[in-house]
C-alpha cells in the first residue's frame, strides 16, 4: 500500500509530539533534581549536586532499594516457574476448562490492583490472621506476575516447531532431558524478557504492596510516596527517580539486544 | 531402555536417571497425569491465593463492623451491599471513577493509534527500533514519579503557572497524569497488532482498488481491534482502581480506590471496603464479558 507523503508527515508530526509529551515531565523531574531551590521554585535560579550527595547517603532510599530488589527477585523466580509450567501445559494439551485457565491467569492483570490488594489484605489479616510482611508482600507480587512470564514463554512455544522435541524424544530423551537441552535453549530468551519485565512490575508496584507490606515493609515506591510531601525530602525524591529512569535502560538496552539478535535469527529462517 | 541399545558415542545424555526417565515414561503413558503435574503449582496458586482470596473477600462483606469496638462481627447481612447501593456519595464516585476511566481510555487509543501504525508501518526498521525503545522507556520509569512530575507542572508555582494559566490539581491534571501513565501499555499491544497485519493484505486491497482511508478502515480496523481492546483492558482496569496518582495530583477528588483504601486497616471498615470493592470488580468483569468474543484476551 503506498501511503501519501502527507499522511506520512502528518502521522510523524503526531508521533513527535506524542514523545515531547512523554519525554516533558521526565526531564522536568531530572531537571529538578539539581534545583537548588528546596521547595522546587520554576524556574530554577541556581543548580546544586547537593542532592544528589545526599540521597548516595539516605539510608532509608537505600534500604528500600535492597527491600525492592529483593521482592522482585523473590517474586520473579516463583513467577518464573509457575508461568513456564502453564505456558507448557496450555501450548501442548488440548483440554476441558483450557479458557478458564487462560482467565485465571490474566485475571490478576486484568482486574485493578487494588483488588488483589484488598483481597489478600483481607485474605491474610481478617481471615488468617497472618501479621502483614515481607512474605506477604511476595506473595501478592507472584500473582500479577505469572501472567507476564507466561505471556512470553507460551508465544515463543506458538512459533517453535515441535519437529526438534519430537527428534529428541525419538532419540530416546526423556522429557526432562528434552527440555533441558532443546525446549528450554529456545525459549531462554523469551523467559528473560518475560522476567525482565514481571521484575519491572514488582519493582514499581505501590498499591498492591501497601495493601500487603504492613507498616515493616518499606519498598522503594512506597519510601517515594512517604517522601514525597515531606517538605525537605522534595529534591531527594527528583533524585531517586531520575535515578530511576536512568537505571531502566539497563533492562530495555538488554531486552532489546536479546530482542534484536532474535529478529533478525527469525528473519533469516 | 536397555544398555544394548545403546551405541557409543550417541548423544543420550544421562542415561541413569532412571527417577526421571521413568516418571517420564508414565507421562508419555498417560498425558492427563502430565497436563495436571504441569498445571497443580500453577493453577494451585492462582486458586488458592486469587480466588480464594477473592471469595473470601465476599464473605467479609456479608459481615458488619461493630461500630463501637470497631471490631469485624461475624453476622451475615446485606447491609454492606445496601449501602453501597443506596448511598449518592457511592453512586456520585462510581461515576466520576466511570468517567475518568473511560476518558483515559479514549485518549489512550486515540494517541496509541497513529503512533501505533506508524511505528509498525510507515517508519523505516531503523527509526521503528528506536521508538519502541522510546516509547517502552516511560513503561519503566516508576509510576509514583510520573504522577510527581505532573503534580509539579500543575501545582501552584508550577510549570503550567509559570508559563501563564495551570488549571491546578484537579480532575484535569488526574485525567492527564493517568493517560500518561498508562500510555504504554496502550501503544505496545496496538504497535503488536499492527505489525502483525500482513502488507500482502494492503497491497490485495490496494490492487482491488480500495484507496488509503478505505483500505484503514475496512481491512486494517478490523485487524487490529483485538490489540486495541486488549490495550483498553490495561488502562480501563489500572485507572478504575488507581488511588495514588489522584492523591498526588487530583486535589481533594475522590475515586473508588480511595473509598476503598481508606476503610482498610485499623479504624478502617473492612466490610464496608470489601462491599466496595466489587463495584470495580463487577464493571470490570462485564467489560471483560463484552469484549470476550473480540479475542482481545490472547491479546493481553
Amino acid at each position: 500500500m503506498r501511503i501519501p507523503a502527507i499522511v506520512k508527515i502528518t502521522l510523524g508530526t503526531v508521533v513527535g509530539a506524542v514523545l515531547v509529551f512523554v519525554y516533558l515531565p521526565l526531564a522536568v523531574v531530572a531537571f529538578n533534581s539539581f534545583n537548588a531551590s528546596q521547595n522546587l521554585a520554576w524556574p530554577p535560579r541556581a543548580f546544586t549536586l547537593k542532592w544528589w550527595g545526599r540521597a548516595l547517603h539516605d539510608a532509608g532510599a537505600l534500604h528500600a532499594l535492597g527491600t525492592s530488589i529483593l521482592v522482585a527477585a523473590c517474586a520473579t523466580a516463583a513467577a518464573l516457574v509457575l508461568g513456564t509450567l502453564a505456558a507448557i501445559a496450555l501450548d501442548r494439551f488440548e483440554f476441558f476448562g483450557k479458557e478458564s485457565v487462560n482467565l485465571l491467569i490474566i485475571l490478576p492483570i486484568a482486574l485493578p490492583g487494588i483488588i488483589t490488594g484488598i483481597a489478600l489484605n483481607n485474605a491474610f489479616t481478617t481471615m488468617l490472621g497472618l501479621p502483614l510482611g515481607l512474605i506477604t508482600v511476595i506473595i501478592a507480587h507472584v500473582t500479577f506476575c505469572i501472567v507476564t512470564i507466561y505471556n512470553n514463554a507460551f508465544a515463543r512455544m506458538r512459533r517453535l516447531n515441535g519437529n526438534l522435541r519430537d527428534a529428541a524424544m525419538d532419540l530416546g530423551a526423556d522429557s526432562f532431558t528434552t527440555f533441558r537441552l532443546v525446549t528450554f535453549p529456545q525459549l531462554r530468551s523469551a523467559l528473560f524478557a518475560g522476567s525482565l519485565l514481571a521484575f519491572g512490575l514488582s519493582f514499581d508496584e505501590i498499591i498492591v504492596t501497601q495493601f500487603t507490606a504492613g507498616t515493616s515493609v518499606q519498598t522503594l515506591p512506597i519510601w517515594i510516596f512517604n517522601n514525597m510531601f515531606r517538605p525537605g525530602q522534595a529534591p531527594i525524591v527528583d533524585v531517586v527517580a531520575t535515578f530511576l529512569v536512568i537505571v531502566s535502560i539497563i533492562p530495555i538496552a538488554l531486552a532489546n539486544r536479546i530482542g534484536g539478535k532474535e529478529s533478525i535469527q527469525a528473519n533469516a529462517a | 531402555m536397555s544398555d544394548r541399545e545403546r551405541e557409543p558415542g550417541t548423544a543420550i545424555p544421562s542415561p541413569h536417571r532412571s527417577a526421571a526417565r521413568s516418571l517420564s515414561a508414565l507421562f508419555g503413558r498417560r498425558p492427563r497425569l502430565a497436563l495436571s503435574a504441569l498445571l497443580v503449582a500453577p493453577v494451585g496458586w492462582l486458586v488458592l491465593v486469587y480466588i480464594v482470596a477473592l471469595l473470601l473477600l465476599l464473605i467479609t462483606a456479608l459481615w458488619t463492623t461493630d461500630s463501637f469496638t470497631g471490631l469485624i462481627v461475624q453476622k451475615w447481612n446485606l447491609e454492606n451491599f445496601k449501602q453501597v447501593v443506596m448511598e449518592p456519595l457511592y453512586r456520585t464516585v462510581t461515576l466520576r471513577t466511570l468517567g475518568i476511566a473511560l476518558a483515559v481510555t479514549a485518549i489512550d487509543v486515540l494517541i496509541a493509534l497513529p503512533v501505533g501504525y506508524y511505528m509498525a508501518k510507515v517508519a523505516r526498521p531503523r527509526t521503528q527500533a528506536i521508538l519502541v525503545i522510546a516509547f517502552m522507556m516511560p513503561l519503566w520509569a516508576a509510576y509514583l514519579v510520573k504522577a510527581y512530575a505532573w503534580r509539579s507542572i500543575f501545582s501552584d508555582g508550577g510549570i503550567l503557572s509559570s508559563l501563564g494559566h495551570s488549571p491546578g490539581l484537579g480532575l484535569a491534571a488526574t485525567i492527564t497524569t493517568m493517560s500518561y501513565i498508562w500510555l504504554p501499555y496502550v501503544i505496545m499491544p496496538v504497535y503488536a497488532g499492527f505489525q502483525r497485519v500482513p502488507n500482502s493484505l494492503l497491497e490485495a486491497a490496494g490492487d482491488l482498488g480500495a484507496k488509503g482511508w478505505r483500505t484503514f478502515r475496512a481491512v486494517i480496523v478490523p485487524l487490529v481491534w483485538p490489540s486495541v481492546i486488549a490495550g483498553s483492558i490495561f488502562s480501563f482496569s489500572l485507572t478504575l482502581g488507581d488511588y495514588i496518582a489522584i492523591q498526588i495530583v487530583g486535589g481533594s477528588q475522590q475515586l473508588l480506590g480511595t473509598l476503598i483504601y481508606s476503610n482498610v486497616g485499623t479504624g478502617g471498615n473492612m466490610p464496608l471496603a470489601a462491599a466496595i470493592a466489587f463495584i470495580p470488580i463487577v464493571i470490570i468483569l462485564v467489560y471483560l464479558l463484552l469484549v470476550r468474543r473480540t479475542g482481545a484476551l490472547k491479546n493481553l
